[in-house]
């Protein structure tokens, strides 16, 4: 039979204090600058207190409510669900939500914006190309009887369909992908690998119809074939989306290997 | 044309050019390499046809292949449609005379032109 050993009151609470007890003061480095008012980046640098838990979200928000309120971060769900807060943390695109202070192994913690972004001030980068770019992919079922009548049935997918893209369906708009991409850093019209990513997620939908219209569009000269398969957007991937794997399955159909 | 027409030539010519590459280097390899080079073999390459030829293909595949890589890499580089224009207009025009060039080449050496 087994046994099931119920720590005693006295226990628990011992522990509870023994974590909360170990609180750590790290320096947070948050890179600073306004370009619209021809202001340089410059770093600041703050002396935080954080425990086992405090996420790099949190100590910038512990920045603004205890030592300067005017610093710029975009954020919104701290769950990694909304993909508001991407940013350089120690020179590594992550979301500040989702990467714990411990996790970095570091007492200086470094925050910058994204690269390949145009930069808005301190934190806050602007997410008009990726959207613009996201958008020109038509992220939507493309078909003619995808309106709803009295006649409607359901569009049937096997769980092999639903397979070949589902994980692409996760991509949050984050814009991490972009910003660790080699690629993005130089060519600037390049459509990015969160584009191409939701370009090859609709494509390998077999509900949808518009393939050829998104081949055409990914198939320009600072399209598909810029892409250099280094990777790096699909190790940054908060969701464990591979844009890079989407790029390569796409290419695929415009050399013909798939139908 | 489309992008990924040109960049099924691009793949294509990059196969082609590596297999008579090989060929061409297994041709030096039936002597001596320092031989290969003496003034004689070099020209009797040239008068013997089949080879002759084989150098004109890979003249143009590498010349294909060589200025559209730099052509891709230019784009990479600086964005902008006159830009662009000029490198794709540019591109094509010295593939063009680098294969005019070295057609040259080949058929004067071919026909015992010095």
């Amino acid at each position: 039979m087994a046994v099931v050993s119920v720590p005693k009151p006295s226990e628990e609470s011992n522990s509870k204090v023994k974590t909360i007890g170990q609180t750590n003061t790290i320096t947070l480095r948050i890179s600073r600058s306004n370009p619209s008012e021809g202001q340089e980046a410059a770093f600041s640098e703050f002396q935080i207190p954080v425990q086992k838990w405090t996420t790099v979200l949190e100590a910038i928000l512990y920045v603004k409510q205890n030592f300067d309120h005017s610093v710029a971060v975009r954020y919104s769900c701290r769950q990694a669900s909304c993909g508001s807060c991407g940013m350089k943390i120690n020179g590594k695109p992550a979301l500040a939500c989702y990467t714990k202070i411990s996790e970095l192994n570091s007492n200086v913690v470094t925050v910058e914006p994204m690269n390949n972004f145009p930069i808005i001030r301190d934190l806050a980068v602007d997410f008009k190309q990726l959207i613009s770019n996201h958008k020109k992919m038509k992220p939507f079922i493309i078909r003619e009887d995808s309106e709803v009548t009295p006649e409607s049935k359901e569009f049937i997918q096997t769980p092999q369909d639903l397979e070949k893209f589902l994980q692409f369906s996760y991509c949050i708009k984050c814009g991490l992908c972009n910003s660790a991409c080699p690629t993005m850093a130089t060519d600037t019209s390049f459509i990015g690998p969160q584009g191409l990513a939701q370009a090859y997620r609709y494509v390998a939908d077999n509900r949808d119809k518009g393939k050829d219209e998104r081949l055409k569009i990914v198939d320009d000269s600072h399209g598909i074939w810029r892409c250099h398969f280094a990777g790096s957007c699909s190790q940054v991937c908060p969701k464990g989306v591979d844009p890079a794997m989407a790029i390569q399955l796409l290419r695929g159909y415009l050399l013909g290997f798939r139908k | 044309m489309r992008e990924s027409i040109i960049m099924k030539i691009h793949y294509g010519t990059a196969l082609g050019a590596v297999a008579l590459v090989a060929v061409h280097i297994l041709m030096r390899m039936s002597q001596k390499f320092s031989d290969s080079l003496q003034y004689q073999n070099v020209i009797a390459n040239y008068h013997f046809l089949p080879y002759a030829l084989m150098l004109e293909v890979l003249l143009v595949l590498l010349s294909v292949h060589g200025f559209n890589g730099l052509r891709v890499i230019l784009l990479e580089l600086k964005q902008g449609s006159t830009y662009e224009k000029m490198i794709n207009y540019g591109s094509l025009a010295a593939m063009a005379i680098l294969i005019a060039y070295g057609s040259r080449t080949i058929l004067m050496a071919g026909m015992g032109v010095s």
